[in-house]
């Protein structure tokens, strides 16, 4: 069946209730019935809850064949918990038919793919996935289509029972000996923990993974003791060096900051820049270097930012303590400088994944923003945005909280160079649907700025704050025209991944790759 | 191949962005950063092995990519060097809109340069006279004989400081308030006026410094420049801004403009508007505010 962005759903995928793709808000105001976790009672007093191994806090919350175990990702590319557990389940368990809910997973987790090789892991449900896991997914490898969430979509899907784990994992840079962890104070630091949150409330059992032993009790605590069951020390969580960056530094390079300036320019043009205005950025080249323009034009007029959110990094936090931001909340921290200010400097707090993100909560942050600076791998003339799939429509990417801040903001931009090499990024179809049109307000490139023919409101404030724009359509042939128009993809039919949309219809599927020929 | 409309001697040139013509990457649309000019460069900073490359590079580039109405200038290598036929045989068959000369010291350094053009112009069949020429003056003797030298071809449409090279040959150093090179600008901006061709200021080589390259771009425009050779996309925006003539300078021109046509279609020369004495002198420059008003997109209309 054919959904609201145009594409083609099996019918063998729409069970159970499942739905195509609507458009936005389509299931506002209905009631959902929440989930509820299975746990033990720990009635008795208990000194601690260390235990020896990996193996043995799988053993002790009965880990068998066939569970579902959740991740979380703010250790990133440093992340060694995942491989560590799935290696205890597997070879030191003997466990099969493994399922792996995570909230992303990146290319420290290569060794995955060796698993759903074997036919281990035969269920993946994430916002991102990449590296060789990507790669045999797409390969046709895993037994069961990979579900693909949004970071929203992820707490909805858990709320709502689609997701039911069985053991959640929590990587905690510190942790005392009855679970209560922190995302700061050890030395695998990574700040927020916001993804693991839901997870702990909504997980049958809670195993705490700590390579810093802190004294009890260990607080505020971003998960709580109330929900762990075990806690394992190991040697070492994660690589440093790779969960957080020294800094992330603003872009250089012209053609980003000429992006980033008209950016800063589009947002300054609407009536939402206000004083109080919220906003959230990437932390992509001219997306984080939209704050350096945006600070200039909220200097020029005289106002201040009232909160941010999102994956926060060193800019914002700078911005926060020179006070022209008056709050910033946090699920996810990308640098050191935001890593050592959450819950430090007066006004950074740590939110859950929920709070951020969820379409079927009742306050989630993404619907009070203002404004949104995203990026995409590709874009179509109906604005829908592909931020998953590669050129060769190979899984290399995460929707994240692309899809959330795009269709809760009321000004969403895109921004990205015109081509990438010798792709061409503004085009007719792109290869996967992650975030719907409807959502996406205006398109910044390097050749120009196009809006949204929905958004008449916003033509109006570019005509008359003076900044051009042109068609999307005129962008895609002017991409066409320097860099060729690529033939079509060739797919098989089976459907490797199902990428669900935030309210959880069906926004698009991506099948296996056909091995190309020439 | 790219059809280019032919060169305009009197257009808008109030930002000309240097770029190493050996590097696609920068080269292929240099133009997305609005500057008025691109200054492919052949010379300093090509090394002295990839010069042929570099010229490869370049003539692809004219061949192959719209720069839409971005005018496309090379800077050539000097005249003491085996490079410069080369180099002009190359833009000529590119079909560049000019050739910046570098190191001109005289007349006849643009009349060496004129004849090679014009012989390239008959060898590829290119209309002849269509490749404008600039000079840029790098050295004392270049200054001094800064008249003679704008005065050289009608293919000149005008001259550029180099501030490196002048400050070598001075003795000097970059200063705040831009003393070191004051007495070279202004004789420089008097030769231009003389032989009616435009002027242009050196480029700003500290990025980082802000305020220095602000207080500069101001000083230029007050002391009459065109225009200002540029190094980073960056600076473009703020020197458009400088430049763009205010409101009120908008409104007498195009007053004047209008008023004007009309009285010459009426058959009078002389006229007043809001009690100002008008006549054809104050003509040219009426209409260029508008052409920079318009190109700053602050005037709409259709006078010019």
């Amino acid at each position: 069946m054919k959904n609201a962005v145009g594409r083609d759903i099996p019918e063998e995928l729409l069970v159970n209730g499942k739905e195509v793709y609507q458009g936005k808000n389509y299931l506002d105001g209905k009631y959902i019935q929440k989930a509820g976790p299975k746990t033990r009672r720990y009635e008795k007093p208990q000194e601690s809850k260390i235990v020896d191994s990996l193996a043995q806090a799988l053993r002790d919350c009965g880990a068998k064949s066939g569970m579902t175990f959740s991740f979380h990702h703010h250790l990133r590319d440093g992340d060694y918990v995942v491989n560590m557990v799935m290696k205890a389940a597997i070879e030191e368990l003997g466990l099969e038919d493994l399922t792996i809910a995570a909230t992303s997973l990146g290319s420290a987790h290569d060794p995955i793919a060796d698993y759903i090789e074997q036919g281990k892991v035969v269920g993946i449900q994430t916002s991102g996935i990449r590296g060789r896991m990507g790669e045999v997914v797409s390969a046709g490898k895993l037994k069961t289509p990979a579900i693909i969430r949004s970071h929203g979509g992820r707490p909805r899907a858990i709320e709502a029972g689609e997701v039911h784990i069985d053991i959640a994992f929590v990587a905690a840079p510190t942790s005392d000996c009855v679970g209560n962890c922190r995302g700061i104070g050890g030395k695998s630091d990574c700040g927020s923990m916001g993804y693991a949150m839901t997870d702990a409330k909504f997980a049958d059992h809670v195993v705490v993974v700590t390579d810093c032993l802190v004294d009890f009790p260990n607080y505020p605590a971003s998960v709580e003791a109330i929900d762990v069951d075990a806690v394992v020390v190991v040697d070492s969580i994660g690589n440093p060096k790779k969960i957080a960056s020294a800094a992330a530094r603003i872009s250089q390079n012209p053609r980003d900051l000429m992006m980033a300036e008209d950016v800063a320019r589009v947002i300054a043009s609407t009536p939402y820049f206000k004083e109080g205005f919220s906003f959230q950025t990437g932390v992509g080249g001219p997306s984080l270097a939209a704050n350096l323009f945006l600070e200039k034009l909220m200097d020029e007029r005289n106002i201040k930012m009232g909160w941010a959110i999102g994956g926060i990094c060193g800019p914002m936090v700078e911005l926060l303590k020179k006070g022209k931001v008056g709050k910033v909340i946090d699920v996810q921290d990308f640098d050191l400088d935001a890593v050592h200010s959450i819950n430090q400097t007066p006004n950074h707090f740590e939110m859950s994944a929920s709070q951020y993100a969820n379409p079927a909560n009742k306050g989630a942050f993404v619907n009070k923003l203002d404004f949104v600076v995203l990026a995409a791998l590709e874009i179509d003339t109906d604005f829908n945005v592909n931020v998953l799939t590669g050129s060769d429509g190979v899984l290399r990417g995460a929707p994240g909280g692309h899809p959330d801040t795009a269709a809760g903001s009321k000004v969403c931009i895109i921004v990205t160079p015109l081509t990438r090499g010798r792709m061409a990024t503004v085009c007719e179809h792109v290869v996967t649907v992650t975030t719907p049109g409807d959502c996406v307000d205006v398109l910044v490139t390097d050749y120009g700025i196009a809006v949204n023919p929905l958004r008449p409101d916003l033509i109006e404030c570019l005509d008359k704050a003076g900044i051009k724009h042109v068609t999307i359509e005129s962008l895609k042939e002017k991409a066409y025209s320097l860099v060729g128009r690529p033939d079509d993809l060739q797919w098989e039919d089976k459907v490797v991944a199902v990428l669900e949309a935030r309210d959880g219809t069906i926004l698009d599927v991506v099948r296996k790759i056909k091995p190309y020929k020439l | 191949m790219i059809p280019r409309p032919k060169p305009q001697k009197d257009r808008l040139r109030r930002t000309m962005m240097f770029m190493n013509a050996q590097k696609p990457g920068l080269i292929k649309d240099a133009y997305i950063y609005g500057c008025d000019s691109i200054m492919l460069d052949l010379e300093d900073a090509v090394a002295e092995n990839q010069k042929d490359s570099a010229r490869f590079s370049l003539y692809h580039a004219l061949k192959t990519i719209d720069y839409g109405d971005t005018e496309v200038i090379v800077r050539i290598n000097g005249l003491d060097t085996p490079h410069w036929q080369e180099d002009i045989r190359v833009c000529v068959a590119g079909g560049a809109d000019g050739i910046r000369i570098a190191k001109c010291e005289s007349a006849q350094d643009v009349i060496t340069v004129e004849k090679a053009v014009e012989a390239a112009e008959e060898e590829f069949g290119v209309e002849k006279g269509r490749t404008l020429l600039m000079a840029a003056l790098e050295s004392p003797k270049g200054i001094l004989n800064a008249y003679e030298i704008c005065a050289a071809s009608d293919r000149m449409l005008g001259v550029a400081i180099s501030g490196g090279d002048f400050r070598k040959c001075m003795q000097t150093k970059p200063t705040r308030d831009g003393i070191d090179m004051v007495t070279a600008r202004g004789m420089m901006l008097i030769a231009a006026r003389a032989a009616g061709v435009q002027c242009f200021d050196t480029v700003f080589t500290d990025l980082d410094d802000e305020e220095g390259f602000r207080a500069e771009v101001q000083q230029n425009k007050a002391m009459g420049f065109d225009g200002k050779s540029l190094i980073n996309p960056k600076q473009i925006r703020y020197v458009h801004e400088v430049f763009a003539p205010t409101e009120k300078e908008i409104i007498q021109a195009e007053q004047m403009v209008s008023a004007f046509r009309e009285n010459a279609a009426k058959g009078l020369g002389v006229f007043t508007v809001n009690g100002k004495m008008v006549d054809i002198a104050f003509i040219p420059g009426a209409e260029r505010t508008l052409r920079l008003a318009k190109a700053c997109g602050l005037y709409e209309g259709d006078l010019v």
